[in-house]
């Protein structure tokens, strides 16, 4: 516990300085003050920026508007039936979000577990550029990137004819403003945040593990079943959520890829906000979706025992 | 799924058969890994070559090959000052965000204090918040407290969600640092302060600087989060939005294929310049 110690403060020299029977008292003191002073600009940013927001999104949940006034006006009247409405009203668009998002994110576990061990075991000198090359599509732009998607499935591109000479695609059928179009641009968007905490989790496993796993004469798929998985796990944990939350929410997707039948939830809280000025419905579908999000988190930390996130 | 260990002793005396294999896996996943570059960078270069694309207002057809984009790219309308304004907003965000975060990453790694869990929460809950929700909730509280939107409620909310970023990236090379370093530090009568700026803090400056390019990226990248609370205010992001229901200028393209080559030239001169120190 010595290190814990590491960074100094003011207090202990000034204590020292002084060189009087009561110093260590001071420095105990300005050593039990330091983290706090450490984290008040912090914590108190989100604070007033992230928790009394929330706050004020749960309280615009039961107002209502009262009969008369300007568009835009609500006043609190704790209508809890504004849930039962409006829930009952979006049923299908969170049903959609959720299965959207448990696609994408099985979709881009798919896609990256092989990705990141082949980085972490198989790249030799080119690891390096390789991470670079994850996080690169990154910088451009993720609008432009899903526009670029727009173009690549539209009907006279490419893939779609492709598809139709196969025949794995009739001749009138679409893969953009299609609910797989929707997908596939979900499971793109968020990959990087998939590759890079597995490879992060595989990076840090101790070949020698690996090698002892050959040694008793385990072969190469039952030392990556019981050895290199379970210890690559909080990779795939971290992975899965940092896919999952922002797929769940996200409507860009839905709103540049799909159509009418796969409008998320996202899409009706921005619409509901934004441009019918309907608040507290927009409230009610997001404390909802928070809610939703972080007990399906919660339950999935506790079952995957990776307790230890931030 | 194929995968392999590398390195086994008892691999030279096997069969060939099953060395054939062990050949075939082996490659499988570097063909594999082959396609997931793929899939990542088919739509990167989409961009790039649209942005030769000789179009007038909608860039979704291609129209002929033309630099002239590459010339004049702030030849569309508005869409320089929206770049400026996201180049503005990333670096105060990033700033505010990298100074805030490194500090909660230093109290949190380093002391021992009461409302730790407390403090983990507060942490983590914005990552967990979806940008929709955290979007709609700053603007619920602007509008109730009468902040009027624009540049600076942009700024806001970006350092607000910046922050957990570097305390996760920070207190994670923290973490990583051999404490007996600080502790030979402090026998060779170094005092904390001394410590501190000599060995502690060159050694998590690269975790430091990964927070703020992490930052930097997400702020710039914004659109959910500034599309609410921007009034205005135009963002690059807001920009490409907005235009992608008339036809996207192909300067927009011309902005974000020059913002991933720069990224990229300046990762890769990063990775250039530690290697040669580290030789």
């Amino acid at each position: 516990m010595t290190v814990a110690q590491g960074i100094g403060v003011g207090e202990r020299q000034v204590a020292g300085d002084q060189g009087e029977p009561s110093a260590p008292e001071v420095s105990r003191r300005g050593r039990r003050l330091t983290p706090y002073l450490l984290l008040l600009p912090g914590l108190g940013w989100l604070l007033l920026f992230f928790i009394v927001p929330i706050a004020t999104l749960f309280s615009t949940s039961t107002q209502t508007r009262p009969p008369g006034s300007e568009i835009g006006v609500y006043v609190q009247t704790f209508r809890w039936a504004n849930y039962v409405d409006s829930l009952s009203e979006y049923t299908t668009q969170f049903g959609r979000s959720f299965l959207y998002a448990f696609l994408a994110t099985g979709l881009a576990l798919a896609i990256s577990y092989p990705l990141a061990y082949a980085i972490a075991f198989k790249s030799g000198r080119w690891r390096n550029l390789l991470l670079v090359l994850v996080i690169a599509p990154f910088f451009t732009s993720f609008l432009l990137r899903t526009i670029a998607w727009k173009q690549i499935l539209a009907d006279d591109a490419w893939v779609a004819d492709g598809l139709r000479r196969l025949h794995l695609l009739s001749q009138s059928g679409h893969i953009i403003n299609s609910p797989t179009a929707v997908v596939l641009g979900i499971t793109y968007n968020f990959l990087p945040f998939m590759i890079l905490p597995i490879y992060a989790s595989l990076e840090r496993v101790d070949p020698r593990f690996m090698e002892a796993a050959g040694d008793l004469y385990s072969n190469g798929i039952t030392t990556f079943r019981k050895v290199t998985f379970p210890l690559s796990m909080p990779g795939v944990v971290a992975g899965t959520l940092l896919t999952f939350i922002p797929a769940a929410g996200d409507y860009v997707n839905s709103a540049l890829l799909g159509n009418r039948n796969t409008t998320m939830v996202g899409n009706a809280i921005d619409s509901r906000f934004l441009r019918v000025v309907d608040y507290p419905t927009a409230a009610v579908l997001s404390v909802t979706l928070m809610a939703a999000i972080l007990l399906l988190v919660g339950l999935y930390i506790r079952r995957s025992g990776t307790e230890e996130l931030v | 799924m194929a995968a392999t260990t590398e390195s086994l002793p008892a691999r030279a005396k096997r069969p060939v058969s099953q060395r054939a294999g062990r050949w075939l896996s082996n490659n499988l996943i570097r063909i594999y890994a082959v396609f997931g570059f793929t899939y990542l960078f088919i739509p990167v270069g989409y961009t790039f070559v649209y942005s030769f694309n000789n179009s007038g207002k909608s860039n979704l057809n291609w129209r002929g090959f033309t630099t002239d984009k590459w010339a004049n790219p702030c030849g569309a309308p508005d869409v320089c000052n929206a770049l400026s304004n996201s180049l503005k907003i990333g670096l105060i965000a990033t700033a505010v965000a990298t100074v805030l975060g490194t500090m909660i990453a230093f109290a949190l790694a380093r002391h021992r204090f009461r409302g730790r869990t407390v403090t983990n929460l507060t942490i983590f809950l914005p990552m967990a918040t979806p940008e929709v929700v955290l979007g709609a909730s700053l603007l619920a509280f602007f509008l109730n407290v009468g902040v009027p939107l624009g540049f600076q409620t942009i700024v806001i909310a970006h350092i607000m969600f910046c922050i957990s970023f570097v305390v996760v990236t920070v207190k994670a090379r923290l973490a990583s640092l051999d404490p007996r370093l600080e502790q030979a530090a402090m026998d060779l009568y170094a005092d904390e302060w001394q410590t501190f700026r000599r060995i502690t803090f060159p050694l998590v400056l690269p975790g430091i600087v990964a927070g703020a390019l992490l930052a930097f990226s997400l702020s710039f990248d914004d659109f959910i989060i500034t599309n609410f609370n921007s009034g205005d205010v135009n963002t690059f992001p807001k920009f490409v939005w907005v235009s992608s229901l008339r036809g996207i200028p192909a300067q927009a393209n011309v902005i974000g294929s020059a913002m991933f080559f720069i990224a990229l030239f300046a990762v890769l001169l990063g990775q250039a310049v530690t290697r040669r120190r580290r030789a």
